[in-house]
């Protein structure tokens, strides 16, 4: 599964998706975030970092599992 | 009676034909658009992306809460995606009921929202560099 991103999270990681890590202990949405910070420090800058699960957006305590699709939503900007 | 739509350019003649409806005395329609400033400093373009199918989703959920509130005939929310140059209209709520006091509350609660939850993103372009808005404190 791919990790899709977007907007600020993009340009910090280099590129558009992200390749779901393959550690069994990442089972939470928390444990992904987590992972996130370590692997791209610079995520710990932004003003909030949220992720979404199967288009809605997830507590940190859903377990990812059988999620069709997650995506990095740093801070919206619409409008 | 809802419509939503991610566009590459905004035609607001079609808002305008979509919002009418018999029993609607009013309707109230906000227009965002790029300016040519932010934090003192001159904006040259901005550019939308957004994370399209969520998106249409939130959009979707903000009007539906809005059609609970209020007793609206018509409800539209359009953004733009891409690069939008100066004056550009980037985004436009509408709403139509049969009294004004519905079609502009809800509008506001729309727009205001929209900014809070939709998933997309702005770019601003300055002379010099470019920021993604409310990325960073």
């Amino acid at each position: 599964m791919k990790i899709q991103l977007f907007g600020i999270s993009k340009d910090i990681v280099g590129k558009r998706e992200l390749e779901f890590p393959e550690d069994p202990s990442i089972v939470t949405v928390l444990d992904l975030k987590k992972w996130l910070l370590e692997k791209y420090p610079r995520m710990g800058n932004l003003n909030s970092i949220g992720i979404a699960v199967d288009l809605e957006y997830a507590d940190d305590t859903l377990a990812i599992g059988t999620a069709k699709e997650v995506a990095l939503i740093p801070p919206v900007s619409g409008g | 009676m809802i419509q939503i739509k991610l566009v590459d350019q905004i035609e607001l003649n079609e808002i305008y034909s979509f919002l009418q409806h018999p029993e609607a005395g009013g309707m109230d329609l906000f227009i965002g658009n790029v300016r040519n400033h932010a934090e003192g400093k001159d904006v040259v373009k901005l550019e939308f992306e957004a994370y399209e199918p969520m998106a249409i989703s939130e959009m979707n959920k903000l009007a539906e809460i809005a059609a609970k509130k209020w007793p609206l005939k018509k409800i539209i929310i359009v953004h733009a995606l891409g690069v939008k140059q100066i004056g550009d209209p980037v985004v436009v709520i509408g709403t139509s009921s049969a009294h004004r006091q519905d079609a502009f509350e809800s509008c506001r609660f729309l727009i205001d929202e929209l900014k809070k939850t939709v998933p997309i993103w702005k770019k601003e372009y300055f002379t010099d560099q470019t920021v993604w808005v409310n990325a960073h404190p």
